[in-house]
């Protein structure tokens, strides 16, 4: 009897490390945008048409998820599926999807919603789904004008992305431009700003001055850009919202390349006078001008950190145009390119782990990243001219403009805005009314 | 004797009454209630949250005052601009009527105050919701047992590697094909960092998953890491879509218990 006490527990003790735990590493898998299904929202019988500028828009649900549609699209990280293939109709799919069904079509995700618009308010309300899952991964629900529908398809857009990424999205912003109209040696110049995927353009300005490197205020609706207003060019300052403009500063001379401190306190730029330009910062408060560096070359193109304790540049100090950091002081420079030929227009990731550069090398202008002290250098892309990246709010995505070669006619030249992601397999041109040039992406509109 | 029967008799009767009343309860399929639908209500208002340049504008009407009252120089050409402004900002009428409604608003925090009030009172009593109470509560329960189950597995799981694996090479090669298939990696993920997310799984003889949990369950919530949770879910999504697994026939007690390492550093880093 003893024995067979033993005998149990011995083998109750020794039989769990008996079989030891198998593992397998799974190395590979699948590099294709995950297919998510968007099916239109639901519109609630007795909502209201919205009439947009005389354009009446009859099925709202249906128009936010093609924006949806089309924002995931663009990111390259999502492949929306067609919604011919949808069995569920967006009413039952929006309370509880038959996940079966979607599981057929191969969806992973995905996103359903309703929408009502009674007493001149819009409320959307959607929900994501992990289809394999069978489970309800965000819902959220909006409410505002009916006008501002496009806002709510990417506030939405971006909560999704943030969802299945991890990453904050970047859909609810905008981009402001130079468009440019008329041939290339009389293009008449207007600042103009639209949505991200290209809606909703507005122009600022008329087009009888030059503009330049219009650039975003990262915390409010003030712009700054070069303008040869009276054919002086100057930094300027612009209130996208009121129109109120107004020259910054009260410098002797040529400024330019302006760009906003992170915190929208101040403006940095450069100064040049007698062939000289430096680095300058103005408080926006106090009017209060500091210079930064104090060389002999030419230091120009001026970004903050976004903690605003660096500030990266170009400058020819050392014979060519290369990329140096310094602190926000002037101190402390330090060069962090050494490639062959010349570096340009550095920008700093909003996320703090990149810079953004163009690079000319043998004729060729290349977009490309590389970690603030240098390392890692990254080209993403390579043409015949383009220059001037600008980063979307999380980081992921920078749009910058690529200009086409003119033929012996000088004809055939034109300028357009295009986008890459990081990884540099995702480029994509972005559709604008006229021609267009050096973009730059505001932060998210809702933060 | 006939006591013995008889108590033996009546016991065994109520036993069989019992069973009779409880466990047709048992039998019955659960209701299948729709899911409780909760949302969070967000206010958006009619251009963007960003705020105006307060200080700024200020400024901005104090030099057009002073400079209204100065001699036009060379050096001040937003005085002319202004003249302009009406054709050069090309903005309809109506747009300027919202603008003064939303300097309104923002003169007037106790207008907002109302709004915000309003939107939570109306969250408030969704929250209070006995329904999604429940809901709360199941939730929690399915995350914990599944932080509990974790802890002491995890030095077992360091333990196994002086066995020697139980799959043969190319049982194991199918099992990997399959699941190669299956994984869709997350696309957009950090490039610096760990991105191993190791997953034990509990079989079934026929290879469907019967159990499946995250082993470093802990850092799917740790700030900064959001990355990781998107990645552990669609190593989640890749086992369940590969169901059942290709298991080898026999041999069942060794794989029951079956640990896939999901390795997304070797795909992205290349």
């Amino acid at each position: 009897m003893k024995k067979f006490i033993f005998a149990i527990i011995y083998l109750f003790i020794f039989n769990t490390s008996s079989f030891a735990l198998i593992e397998v590493d799974i190395t590979r898998g699948n590099l294709d945008p995950l297919p998510v299904a968007v099916s239109p929202l639901y519109v609630e019988p007795g909502s209201k048409e919205i009439n947009e500028d005389g354009k009446i828009i009859k099925n709202v649900g249906e128009e936010i998820s093609k924006v949806i549609e089309l924002n995931l699209k663009r990111s390259g990280l999502f492949n929306p599926l067609k919604k011919d293939s949808f069995v569920q109709k967006p009413d039952i799919a929006h309370i509880k999807p038959r996940f079966e069904d979607w599981r057929l079509i191969k969806a992973q995700a995905l996103v359903t919603g309703k929408v009502s618009i009674f007493d001149d308010k819009l409320r959307a309300e959607f929900r994501l789904w992990d289809t394999i899952a069978g489970k309800e991964m965000v819902a959220l629900a909006y409410s505002t004008s009916p006008n501002s529908w496009r806002r709510v398809a990417h506030l939405i857009s971006d909560k999704i992305y943030q969802r299945l990424t991890g990453e904050e999205g970047y859909f609810d912003s905008r981009i402001i431009y130079v468009s440019e109209t008329g041939p290339k040696t009389q293009r008449y110049k207007k600042l103009a700003i639209m949505d991200q995927d290209g809606a909703n353009v507005n122009y600022l300005t008329l087009g009888n001055e030059l503009v330049l490197t219009p650039r975003f205020s990262p915390k409010n609706q003030l712009v700054t850009y070069l303008s040869y207003f009276r054919n002086i060019p100057r930094v300027y300052l612009l209130d996208i919202e009121t129109g109120v403009q107004e020259v910054v500063g009260d410098f002797p001379g040529m400024t330019f390349a302006p760009r906003f401190s992170p915190d929208g306190k101040k403006i940095i730029m450069s100064f040049a006078k007698d062939g000289n330009s430096d680095i300058y910062t103005m408080n926006l408060e106090s009017r209060v001008v500091e210079k930064i560096t104090d060389h002999t070359s030419i230091d120009t193109s001026p970004s903050y950190s976004p903690d605003g304790k660096y500030i990266c540049f170009n400058s020819d100090r050392s014979g060519l145009q290369q990329i140096y950091v310094m602190r926000n002081d002037g101190s402390n420079v330090k060069r962090i390119t050494f490639g062959k030929g010349l570096y340009g227009t550095p920008v700093w990731s909003p996320r703090g782990d990149l810079i953004a550069f163009t690079r000319v090398h043998k004729g060729k202008f290349y977009i490309g990243v590389m970690r603030p002290d240098g390392s890692g250098e990254r080209l993403l892309t390579e043409n015949f001219y383009q220059e001037a990246p600008s980063w979307s709010p999380n980081g992921r995505v920078l749009i910058f403009y690529r200009e086409t070669k003119t033929d012996s006619e000088g004809k055939g030249f034109s300028a357009k805005l295009w986008s890459i992601d990081l990884t540099g397999y995702n480029e994509r041109l972005i559709e604008t009314e006229t021609d267009a040039s050096d973009p730059s992406w505001s932060s998210l509109l809702s933060k | 004797m006939t006591r013995s029967i008889f108590l033996s008799l009546v016991f065994h009767s109520v036993m069989i009454i019992l069973t009779a009343l409880t466990l047709p309860f048992m039998m019955r399929n659960p209701i299948d209630l729709p899911p409780i639908l909760s949302v969070d209500l967000i206010q958006i208002t009619d251009k963007t949250n960003i705020p105006y340049a307060a200080k700024a504008t200020k400024i901005l009407e104090k030099i057009k005052k002073e400079e209204e009252k100065r001699v036009v120089s060379e050096q001040a050409p937003p005085t002319e601009k202004k003249k302009e402004k009406p054709d050069r900002i090309p903005l309809p009428d109506d747009l300027n009527k919202e603008k003064k409604e939303i300097i309104k608003k923002k003169q007037n925090p106790k207008e907002i105050e109302e709004q915000i009030r309003q939107a939570s009172e109306f969250e408030k009593k969704e929250l209070f919701d006995p329904n999604q109470i429940a809901a709360l509560i199941d939730k929690s329960k399915e995350d914990t047992a599944e932080t509990l189950k974790k802890s002491d597995k995890l030095t077992q799981s360091d333990v196994k590697k002086s066995f020697s694996n139980a799959l043969t090479l190319s049982q194991e090669d199918a099992l990997k094909a399959q699941i190669f298939g299956c994984w869709s990696l997350p696309l957009g993920l950090p490039y610096q960092e760990n991105l191993l997310v190791r997953i034990k799984l509990k079989l079934k003889p026929d290879g469907t998953v019967l159990r499946s949990e995250v082993l470093d369950h802990a850092r799917m919530n740790t700030p900064g890491q959001a990355f990781y949770k998107v990645l552990a879910e669609s190593a989640l999504r890749a086992i369940r879509i590969c169901q059942p697994l290709r298991v080898p026939p026999t041999g069942y007690e060794k794989w029951k218990d079956l640990q896939l390492n999901f390795d997304a550093n070797e795909m992205l880093k290349g």
